[in-house]
């Protein structure tokens, strides 16, 4: 099983998913995450998903749930990087992922992010 | 003509990955667009993952087809699992037996360009999409 590094840069954690991921995978990513949410106290958090190909309704389904589970962990989650033609898959496959924001890449996430701190302060 | 026939094993999550990896090879060699190449690797996540995980496994079938006019890709997913009782539910968007989101058949249906179901309960379930190069 593969797993997927969790860097941490200031107060914001960075995931790069590079592999095409099993299901294992993606559930062990989900616990690993929210464990390092708490333990670093990160204010957010960033999945980058510009390699994947495809996503699927398995990981539109974690891209929700660690969005989710991250906001109860008083942290913020961006996906950035997602390739046209997989936005334009999950649409038709019938996923919106309403309750995820994204941005085009790692550099408007963070400052999506620090807009959001700024902003709340 | 037909051609590329591939017989692929669905009995664990590395299958389903296996999967998508021949599909997304042989959508490549039958030139599909990018974004058509996308939609069927993802149909056929969603599919293999359902032999996977309401039948306890199965096989997938992938060929290269050719109707004269244009090649496209047919993929079948066939397992001896439970089978479905009612078809037109089990598409419809949201519904599911399972823990998923309910939208894997009725979802693939929408990103391939034909889709077969047939299924019996008792009897195992077997999809068979097909995707055309444009």
């Amino acid at each position: 099983m593969e797993r997927v590094p969790i860097l941490k840069l200031g107060d914001i954690l960075i995931i790069s998913i590079q592999v095409d991921l099993e299901d294992q995978s993606v559930l062990a990513l989900q616990e690993d995450l929210a464990d390092r949410v708490v333990s670093t106290g990160a204010r957010g958090v960033i999945i980058d998903i510009t390699a994947v190909e495809i996503v699927d309704s398995f990981i539109g389904r974690m891209l929700a749930t660690i969005a989710a589970m991250s906001r109860m962990l008083d942290a913020e989650t961006v996906v950035v990087g997602m390739r046209p033609a997989v936005a334009i898959t999950l649409v038709e496959l019938g996923l919106s992922l309403g309750g995820v924001r994204t941005a085009l890449d790692l550099e408007k996430g963070v400052a999506l992010l620090e807009h959001t701190r700024s902003t709340s302060r | 003509m037909t051609g590329g026939g591939h017989e692929l094993p669905i009995t664990s999550n590395a299958d389903v990955v296996a999967v998508r990896q021949r599909v997304r090879t042989l959508a490549v060699d039958v030139g599909l667009s990018l974004v058509d190449q996308t939609k069927v690797v993802t149909a056929a996540s969603e599919l293999a993952r359902n032999a996977l995980v309401y039948a306890g496994g199965g096989r997938a079938s992938v060929e290269i087809v050719d109707n004269g006019l244009r090649r496209g890709l047919r993929l079948s997913f066939v397992d001896e699992g439970p089978g479905i009782p009612d078809v037109e539910q089990a598409l419809t968007d949201g519904w599911t037996t399972g823990s998923g989101l309910g939208l894997g058949l009725g979802g693939s249906r929408r990103l391939v360009d034909e889709f077969e179901l047939t299924s019996a309960p008792g009897k195992g379930t077997t999809v068979t999409v097909t995707k055309w190069a444009r």
